[in-house]
């Protein structure tokens, strides 16, 4: 039997998914809105107004640096600043951006509705953003953290740090760090158990995989920092002893702890980014990446390498000799995997066709820049060397290197790569190759410079310099490129404002991708597919047949999705998926309720935990009939139909 | 339109942090004035006036339920010794400054004149010796010993005794 | 002011010249790498039409590109390998104590000062200074560092990779300046309010001018020689003054700030923030927190005795 969209079988169909899938209007229906697609892109416009917020804050930076003995920002002032800078980019913008991104488009490359748990995905963005604004907010009443984005104690413990400053960094922590686990797990699951039917291990996107493995990552890492996190507001609020050295604890607990988490934090911000990559590369090369398996392996093994390097943010503290030389080695070794991943890139491009649109443009400036950025990594693994320009502006430009060329870019080519998916429309291509041109030049004259100022021995974190330094022109000329980085994201903004109303409209496939997201229509509908995919091979919509099978029999009266096997990814049984609920926003408001308030007063646990405990309950109250006995019946036999 | 929902947001949370009254808590005062210092003029020790009962001026201070000052104020009270006599607030040669008993009064400007001028039986008078703004400070941490300031202003711990030293390798 | 060398890339010691060979190396390797990758990244987008149709779909052009990948991913490992022995080597050359008998010297840092000793055996001739770090040319240095409050951190770029100052902790670090000069030196953990303020000079110098300046430096105050010079000690010893800082020979003992006994032998003030001159001391004494905002020093409050202690204070040789 044949099923086919067009005919009116199937346009009833798509009439009874619709119904089943639609969300409310109004402002409860909003909050209620459990799609992936709009939890997605909540998490994207989201943190680009933190990256907003944080350039802002660049940018007063640079002014002030600019000239010696600047007068414009005071040092208290000025030590919010660059903590806010450093917090906003590490925790509200970097990691939820790319968590935002694989929430949109992970369900629809692995051919499903909506992630596993859906309600669950809704909380962990009201977390993000209730966390992220009262960060805000208190930044605003002068209640911003001031110890640096790392809060090394005994400056941020209670002796140093008078006040609730870093008590609100500590708790925004455990807020963004609640959301980046919550969006993992979820991930983690819909990857393993949603994927379509034929898309076996081996057949997994290359961005899946990166997102499988990021995931992974952040489950592991993310631990620690909270333990971090909840051992400073210990010592903080209840007299903890956990980082004074005169009752047995260590100022260096914290630094372990916090860099245990802080390297792996990075590879997460930076492996989603190599999928991507990847994504664009083999798009606009018109072939399939060379070297599947060794990209897989890649990626692992950054995964695992990555958490073996964190002493290196350490070298200057101390260190017994065979640590040093274990962790520079480790540091070194994690360059081959990442050499490996460009290699095949280039490889690709060399066999392939390529097309130098935007989002490959984006990618070739990501190979650039990230190459430098990697490079003085390498020096920095070194110990000797690391000694010299650890804590000076070689690290602020080698850090912005990797992270700006190795995650902003390649996430700037995949919100244009995406971007007719997300909006159905096409971005205008001129304004966007403006800015990319701005974005690389204000990029370089901004960071370049810093190496050559960390060598001549300008330190990290100091708010003004002696003009007998003579760091003064270089630091103009980094401000100067500040300015154009400034610009380029603005024409960039302005021509994605444009474009979302503006532009042309989007076919369901512009650039001929082989990913399933592709297979849908730009926008997609609620439900993605009327008939999931099925996957016949690696790059699944160039192999794919005119007899590709989809998945037909899933019920359209209610959520319901496909569970596949693990590994081979068969149809193993159908989930059914829960309703738009406001429990989820409901629940986060009573979490936060208790995080914010157990800052001042530690009753605020016990006492919040019955809100909580109420938004609980409403969240798993069961609704609705249980199904009939023979519909509960975990395996069916499930109708794998051709399409005409 | 989307926005919408997230403004009303931010400003109900603003709103409600507003009232948690956070500025006074968490100013910082970097810069003293070295000719201005809140003077204490018309302290009593008593509450008892002869004739029609005239109101006290307020001699409360910018460093009242400021965090930063009582900070401060831990800190100098360590670097001048005031620990010497009335060890951490449990007192030792000096009365317990952590207890209800205030044998020259509680309030700032009391506090403020007994660390100037002196007590008898061993109170040194630090008048010219220690700056106004810093015995303000002094005067702030002492009542947190004692509970009269705010919690949320007054460090849980510190870190005040010398840690014992780790040779490195 | 004198500022003093400050480059990592210039070295003036063993430590940061075998660091800078070390930096030399992985420049010109990275340089290398990074020309080689961007030429085959131009060469494989920008390949010409005609060149691709000859390899469109052949077998033998994928395993030549396999060959040209596994190539490649060998030559990084063995670069990557053959660094990290540069690496390893330059380590243990670091940790390794010299030859010659050291000079010991303990640093303790301060919010926002570093407090310098001289430890000797007979403890009359240890000396006591701060923020000016004098060691003779060519002999080793042996540096204990540590902190009364928050983590700093020693770094002289001409010199040495810095070492941290943990509360809690002992550091030892090796330093030797080969030629004479003055070398700028910063904090570089950061440290709260005025860690951008909180420098300090090591001043290198021949082993005679070196003893001669230990010698110096061991003697109590030089007593007020003039009638200015008296009063000012009269008005330095009632004013808050000796509640923090020490003056050896008077009855100055206080130990919260730095060490004044020698205050008018340093070329600079507050910790490399200021040069030595009448002014900047008299803006130093009356308006701290204008110089370092939240600096922990209160103005002085002197008024008609501020030239009586200028000149007592610039006495202090």
């Amino acid at each position: 039997m044949t099923v086919d969209e067009a005919s009116p079988e199937g346009q009833r169909e798509r009439e009874r998914l619709e119904r089943a899938w639609d969300t409310q209007p109004g402002i409860v229906g909003w909050l209620s809105n459990i799609h992936h697609k709009a939890v997605g892109k909540r998490y994207i416009a989201t943190a680009f107004v933190f990256f907003a917020l944080a350039g802002v804050e660049a940018l007063l930076m640079r002014i002030q640096l600019a000239r010696p003995g600047s007068h414009l920002l005071n040092p208290d002032l000025y030590n919010q600043i660059f903590t806010m800078h450093g917090t906003t980019m590490m925790f509200l913008f970097a990691v939820p951006v790319m968590e935002g991104v694989a929430i949109y488009v992970v369900p629809l490359m692995i051919g499903t509705r909506n992630v596993a748990f859906p309600r669950l995905n809704a909380l962990s963005y009201y977390m993000y953003l209730f966390g992220g604004v009262f960060l805000y907010v208190m930044f605003f009443l002068s209640m911003g953290p001031d110890a640096g984005w790392f809060a090394y104690v005994p400056l941020a413990g209670p002796e140093y740090a008078p006040g609730k400053r870093v008590d609100v960094w500590a708790q925004m922590i455990t807020f963004t760090e609640l959301s980046a686990l919550l969006g993992a797990v979820e991930l983690v699951v819909s990857i393993m158990k949603m994927r379509a039917p034929g898309m076996s291990l081996n057949r997994i996107p290359l961005f899946v995989w990166a997102i499988l493995v990021d995931s992974l990552m952040i489950i592991f890492a993310m631990p620690a920092i909270m333990a971090a996190s909840s051992y400073l507001i210990l010592d903080r609020l209840i007299a903890t002893h956990f980082f004074n050295p005169a009752e047995g604890g260590d100022a260096l607990l914290w630094q372990h702890l916090f860099w245990f988490f802080g390297h792996p934090e990075v590879y997460i911000i930076f492996v989603p980014a190599l999928g991507m990559v990847s994504t664009i590369v083999s798009t606009f090369s018109r072939r399939p990446i060379f070297g599947y398996t060794a990209m897989v392996l890649a990626l692992v093994s950054t995964g695992f390498i990555g958490f073996g390097l964190w002493v290196h943010h350490m070298f200057a503290t101390g260190l017994p000799q065979l640590g040093l030389s274990f962790f520079s080695a480790a540091s070194m070794l994690i360059a081959i995997p990442t050499g490996v991943q460009i290699f095949c890139w280039i490889a690709t491009l060399w066999l392939g066709r390529p097309r130098l649109e935007l989002p490959l443009l984006f990618v070739m400036g990501f190979v650039v820049i990230f190459l430098i950025g990697g490079l003085t990594g390498v020096m920095l693994a070194s110990a000797p060397l690391d000694q010299q320009v650890h804590d000076t502006f070689f690290v602020v430009a080698h850090l912005h290197y990797v992270l700006i060329g190795g995650a902003l870019f390649p996430l700037l080519g995949a919100l244009v790569y995406w971007f007719p998916k997300m909006s159905g429309r096409m971005l205008a291509e001129t304004p966007g190759k403006w800015a990319f041109w701005l974005l690389f030049a204000g990029f370089n004259l901004t960071f370049f410079p810093m190496h050559q100022l960390g060598l001549r021995g300008m330190p990290r974190r100091v708010y003004t310099y002696p003009a007998e330094s003579g760091w003064g022109n270089l630091n103009l000329l980094a401000t100067a490129g500040g300015v154009v980085l400034g610009v380029g994201l603005l024409v960039l903004l302005a021509d994605v404002a444009w474009s979302v109303r503006r532009g042309a409209v989007a076919a369901a496939s512009p650039w001929g991708g082989d990913t399933l997201e592709w297979a849908t229509t730009s926008p997609p509908p609620e439900y993605n597919f009327v008939y999931p995919p099925t996957v016949g091979g690696l790059n699944a919509l160039w192999v794919a047949t005119d007899q590709q099978p989809v998945v037909a029999g899933l019920r359209s009266d209610r959520r319901e999705v496909l569970i596949t096997r693990t590994v081979d990814a068969q149809p193993d049984h159908r989930a059914v998926l829960p309703q738009d609920s406001i429990w989820p926003f409901l629940t986060a408001v009573a979490i936060s309720f208790t995080f914010v308030g157990s800052i001042f007063r530690a009753w605020f646990v016990p006492v919040g935990a019955v809100p909580v405990l109420i938004g609980l309950v409403g969240w798993f109250w069961p609704r609705g009939e249980p199904l009939p006995r023979e519909e509960a019946a975990p395996r069916r036999q499930l109708a794998l139909e051709d399409q005409p | 339109m989307a926005f919408r929902p997230c403004l009303g947001l931010l400003l109900f949370a603003a709103g409600g942090t507003i009232l948690l009254g956070s500025c006074r808590r968490e100013t910082r005062r970097l810069q003293e004035n070295p000719l201005a210092g809140a003077r204490a003029e018309g302290i009593r020790v008593g509450q008892l006036q002869p004739g029609p009962k005239v109101s006290v001026p307020d001699t409360g201070t910018p460093y009242e339920a400021n965090a930063y000052a009582i900070s401060e104020g831990q800190r100098l009270y360590n670097w001048f010794n005031c620990v010497g006599c009335h060890a951490h607030g449990g007192g030792a040669i000096g009365p317990p400054l952590m207890d209800d008993v205030w044998i020259y009064g509680s309030e700032p400007a009391n506090i403020f004149a007994s660390i100037v001028e002196g007590r008898p039986n061993g109170m040194p008078a630090f008048r010219g010796k220690i700056a106004d703004y810093q015995v303000w400070q002094i005067v702030a941490y002492v009542r947190s010993l004692a509970g009269l300031e705010p919690t949320s202003a007054t460090p849980a711990r510190d870190d005040h005794l010398q840690p014992k030293r780790k040779k490195s390798p | 002011m004198s500022f003093g060398l400050h480059s990592a890339v210039d070295p003036s010691g063993p430590q940061a010249a075998r660091i800078a060979q070390l930096w030399w190396l992985m420049f010109w390797v990275s340089a290398g790498v990074f020309v080689a990758v961007t030429a085959f990244l131009f060469v494989a987008l920008f390949r010409s039409a005609v060149s691709r149709q000859r390899t469109a779909g052949r077998a033998e052009a994928q395993r030549r590109t396999g060959a040209v990948v596994g190539g490649a991913s060998i030559v990084t490992a063995l670069i990557i390998v053959g660094l990290l022995l540069v690496d390893v080597s330059t380590t243990r050359a670091l940790a390794t104590a010299p030859a010659a008998a050291p000079l010991r010297i303990e640093v303790v840092g301060h919010q926002w000062w570093w407090e310098v000793h001289y430890p000797d055996e007979t403890p009359s001739q240890a000396v006591t200074t701060a923020n000016e770090i004098h060691i003779p040319v060519g002999r080793p240095v042996a540096l204990e560092l540590t902190s009364r409050d928050v983590i700093h951190s020693f770094w002289v770029p001409s010199l040495q990779g810095k070492r941290d100052l943990i509360p809690g902790h002992v550091n030892t670090a090796w330093l030797q300046a080969d030629v004479p000069g003055l070398f700028h030196g910063q904090c570089a953990e950061f440290c709260g309010a005025q860690h951008a303020h909180m420098a300090f000079l090591i001043v290198a110098e021949p082993e005679r001018s070196f003893s001669a300046w230990l010698a110096d430096q061991r003697r109590p105050a030089t007593a007020p020689a003039s009638a200015d010079e008296t009063q000012g000690q009269a008005v330095f010893l009632s004013l808050p003054c000796a509640l923090c800082h020490t003056v050896r020979g008077t009855s100055a003992w206080g130990q919260n700030g730095p060490d004044l006994t020698h205050l008018a032998s340093r070329r600079q003030l507050a910790a490399g923030t200021l040069p030595n001159t009448h002014g900047d001391l008299a803006e130093c004494l009356m308006d701290p927190h204008r110089v370092k905002p939240g600096v922990k020093m209160p103005p002085t409050p002197v008024e008609s005795g501020l030239q009586a202690l200028l000149a007592y204070l610039e006495s202090l040789r």
